[in-house]
């Protein structure tokens, strides 16, 4: 039987009470708001993107429930240092990963540690909480200037 | 005076169920209430049996539609003592009779200058409404603030009442917070400077007996659905003088009473507020909920929820880590609160995997989740048919929900 500890996994409990990366960058070039009208979950990402198309930096700041928190959080640390493509390729994998079959397998090599939210396919409602991050750090990198909405 | 609740819970067919391998305890009874088999069965016998368009047939079907559209409206009349079936307007439900209050009798009697007060707990059905009014014609909204335990600042209602108020828009109960407001006295103070009052009861019908008349409000309205009936129904109470005075709310079929190219001759009371076919089947699970409630008898439901409530509250100032939202000193059926170190959202997901239902966002009212600074509360709300054994297994799950978390 499907057990909660899938859904909150100690690594997520553990991120949502100490989310990395989070607070304003000193020195940032990209930014964007996300909000989540359905549970009032609200992020903002800053970004950090060098000459040669890297993420030199990112970080957050907002309040949601422990899923958004610990998405964004993950989300940061396994971003620095990625280029802008990377990004996006694993954004796919990721937005793939959790709208899945139940018995998908995620796609490991591209997501990394990031596979411990793979347990939110499980909860159609809670999908959102997962990607907000993700969308609202595509909306910095490409400069979107409207508040990013999960619905 | 007590309820037999196992009795009660045995003429509720979806009570009995498990959800992700538990009994189910619903706890969401302020979203929408249960329907009693008595409901069910009306709206079936209705369909395999009578179902017809009303005013309009002359055939056999049509008449008993009639007759049973139109003993709904008695039914209601009766619930809420209004003087006349008259003033029984059937709706879509509160927002839709709000909607209509705003747009009909606002559209005509608030104009620039004037005031609408509502208060700090209002749903978003009856704040919005009145803010498109007074964009449009150029009025202003005030709003009568809320106090930490959440009741009204009664001693600031005089302040903001004046002779520029047209109308004041008050919850009855409120959903997000569980507060009984004092009507009454709000009616009383608004009628002495010239304001009509709107009471927005879709909470309280289900939980308090009503007599419109003793509060001498000018409208009132309520929804089926929070109240063991069928959604897609409710009702708008307005004094009979004053639908008199209002112009139509929709044009359609049934409000007419001649149609010309040159001109139109609306239809009596309460027809004239109600364009097209109406939803027949809805008003019939109305009264077969209002013949519901009459006969457990509102006040004895009532006492019985109060104690689930009372014992509740109990096990919540016990409970570490947890913040009531709302703790005015009269208060019905809600629960609202924000746990340590746990988000509302994830509350809600731990508690559905125990077969708990509860609801967990800013429940319609974004203005008292912004006075009590948090973005959200988990709110358990009870009904007829729950028991202290839910309200037990509530706890537990809130405790697991803290070791998880941990
Ligand atoms: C206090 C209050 N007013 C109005 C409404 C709106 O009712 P409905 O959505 O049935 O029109 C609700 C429903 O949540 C409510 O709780």
């Amino acid at each position: 039987m499907f057990d909660l500890r899938d859904l909150y996994q100690q690594v997520i409990v553990d991120h949502n009470k100490h989310p990395r990366n989070f607070g304003k960058l000193s020195r940032y070039n990209h930014e964007a708001d996300g909000y989540n009208p359905l549970c009032g979950d609200r992020l903002h990402v800053y970004l950090d993107i060098d000459a040669s198309g890297r993420i030199a930096d990112v970080s957050f700041e907002g309040e949601g429930c422990a899923i958004s928190m610990a998405s964004a959080s993950l989300m940061t640390e396994a971003m620095k240092g990625r280029s802008v493509e990377e990004m996006r390729e694993v954004f796919d994998a990721f937005q793939r990963m959790v709208t899945d079959d139940l018995d998908a397998l995620p796609d490991e090599e591209r997501l990394g540690k990031l596979t411990v939210l793979a347990g939110v396919r499980e909860f159609p409602s809670r999908i959102k909480c997962a990607t907000l991050c993700w969308h609202t750090l595509k909306a910095a990198a490409d400069d979107t200037a409207e508040v990013v909405k999960t619905e | 005076m007590s309820i037999d609740v196992q009795r009660i819970r045995a003429e509720f067919p979806v009570l009995r169920q498990q959800v992700h391998g538990r009994d189910l305890v619903y706890l969401d009874n302020a979203a929408t209430t249960q329907k009693p088999r008595a409901v069910i069965d009306a709206l079936r016998r209705y369909y395999e049996h009578d179902n017809a368009n009303v005013h309009r047939g002359v055939h056999a079907l049509s008449e008993r539609a009639t007759a049973a559209y139109e003993g709904a409206r008695a039914s209601l009349r009766a619930l809420l003592n209004a003087r006349s079936v008259r003033e029984i307007v059937f709706v879509r439900g509160a927002t839709e009779g709000i909607n209509l209050v705003a747009s009909s009798w606002g559209g005509t009697h608030v104009g620039a200058g004037d005031e609408v007060l509502i208060t700090g707990m209002e749903h978003h059905s009856n704040i919005v409404p009145w803010q498109m009014l007074c964009e449009r014609v150029g009025a202003t909204l005030k709003v009568l603030p809320i106090d930490q335990r959440g009741a009204l600042c009664l001693d600031q209602l005089d302040a903001l009442l004046s002779e520029r108020t047209k109308l004041v828009g008050v919850v009855h109960l409120s959903n997000a917070l569980g507060t009984i407001n004092p009507v009454s006295e709000i009616i009383r103070r608004a009628h002495a400077v010239g304001a009509k009052v709107l009471i927005d009861g879709a909470q309280a019908v289900a939980h308090m007996p009503i007599d419109v008349q003793a509060l001498d409000c000018d409208f009132y309205v309520t929804s089926a659905h929070k109240m063991y009936g069928p959604t897609g129904i409710g009702v708008l109470y307005a004094k009979e003088a004053l639908l008199e005075a209002m112009p139509p709310y929709q044009g359609g079929g049934d409000m007419i009473r001649m149609v010309t190219f040159e001109r139109t001759e609306y239809n009596e009371l309460p027809y004239k507020f109600e364009a097209g076919t109406p939803n027949i089947a809805g008003a019939i699970g109305f009264a077969a909920a209002v013949a519901w409630l009459s006969a457990q008898g509102v006040e004895r439901l009532a006492a019985h929820e109060q104690q689930l409530l009372d014992y509740a509250t109990e096990r919540a100032a016990a409970c570490d880590g947890l913040r009531l939202i709302g703790t005015a000193s009269r208060r019905a059926t809600v629960l609202s609160f924000v746990l340590d170190g746990v988000h509302p959202h994830d509350l809600g997901t731990i508690l559905d995997r125990e077969g708990i239902a509860i609801r967990a966002g800013h429940h319609c009212a974004m203005p008292v989740m912004q006075h009590f600074g948090v973005p959200a509360t988990a709110r358990a709300s009870f009904a007829a048919y729950n028991t202290r054994e839910e309200v037990d297994a509530l706890f537990a799950a809130l405790a697991k929900a803290r070791a998880l978390f941990a």
